[in-house]
């Protein structure tokens, strides 16, 4: 293995026993003065594919030699910095949900507001209302007469999720998400997390949005 | 004091090495992207305790990914 560039290294610097040997001028060491020159690797000189002289090439070749293995070679470290690059958008995204963190944090809570009053809402009927602001929502009675509120839009991409009040389910009918209806949980389809809930107090007939809740579970 | 000599290395060895870094970037780059996605569904589910240590955590894979970079750009 003579062409092995680790060989090669460790016989260049293999001991010089002339200690007035010429080459060792300006060196402390016993190693030739050129070990550490830069020099041309033969698979470093660049070939055509077909291996024969780039004199008897096409012109076309000659005119455009490209150099293959340094042009791979270039790609993957331009490659690698498109990483890095990607990487530190990642990081930003990053800054900005911890910069929204600290905007919600000092946010007011929405506050109470009148939504229904409990005879528009008989046992077994939905009705939609907009809480806090314009958020839509839904006011369901279950069968059994319990109220349970929750946002309208869907955890996954937003669309308005249907009551489907004799299944016990929250349909969305965009990519088939299930949310149980008693709890807003995601019980089936890509919605990752469940649908918040809208805290509600009855006072007589009346029925108040107090705040909303979400969850990751 | 004199510079350490550097071993010339072949452009085979040095694509080599590039491909190695590459594989240790792309990782932290996956690591990334999944630590970012966590952190979005924690966030939006209202759980802000994770906000912080995830942005150190991607920082800090930030600093390894432009640490390999420099290392390859010098080669």
């Amino acid at each position: 293995m003579a062409d092995d560039p680790q060989t090669r290294f460790e016989q260049d610097l293999a001991i010089d026993p002339r200690v007035d040997s010429p080459a060792r001028e300006g060196l402390t060491g016993t190693a030739r003065g050129d070990v550490y020159e830069p020099r041309r690797d033969p698979e470093d000189i660049t070939a055509a594919p077909d291996q024969r002289p780039m004199d008897e090439q096409p012109r076309w070749r000659q005119d455009f030699a490209i150099d293959t293995p340094e042009d791979n070679f270039i790609a993957r470290r331009d490659f690698a910095k498109f990483l890095v690059l990607t990487s530190g958008a990642f990081v930003a995204g990053q800054a900005w949900i911890a910069a929204k963190s600290l905007v919600r944090d000092r946010r007011a809570p929405p506050g109470r507001q009148r939504i229904a009053s409990l005879g528009m809402v008989p046992p077994g009927s939905a009705m939609m209302f907009t809480y806090p602001g314009d958020d839509p929502c839904l006011l369901i009675r279950m069968r059994d007469g319990k109220l349970v509120a929750y946002s309208q839009k869907c955890t996954h991409l937003s669309c308005a999720v249907v009551p489907k009040i004799d299944e016990g389910i929250l349909r969305c009918p965009c990519h088939e998400g299930v949310f149980e209806l008693a709890t807003g949980r995601n019980i089936a389809g890509p919605p990752p997390r469940p649908l918040p809930v809208i805290e509600l107090d009855v006072v007589g007939e009346d029925v108040f949005a107090t705040g909303v809740t979400e969850r990751t579970v | 004091m004199s510079a350490k000599p550097q071993r010339q290395l072949t452009r085979a060895q040095r694509t080599t090495i590039v491909y190695g870094v590459l594989c240790f970037v792309l990782i932290l780059v996956i690591l990334q992207l999944w630590l970012l996605t966590a952190t979005m569904n924690a966030w939006l589910g209202d759980d802000d305790a994770v906000v912080w240590p995830a942005l150190g955590a991607s920082l800090a894979c930030l600093v390894l990914n432009l640490g390999l970079l420099r290392y390859l750009l010098r080669r």
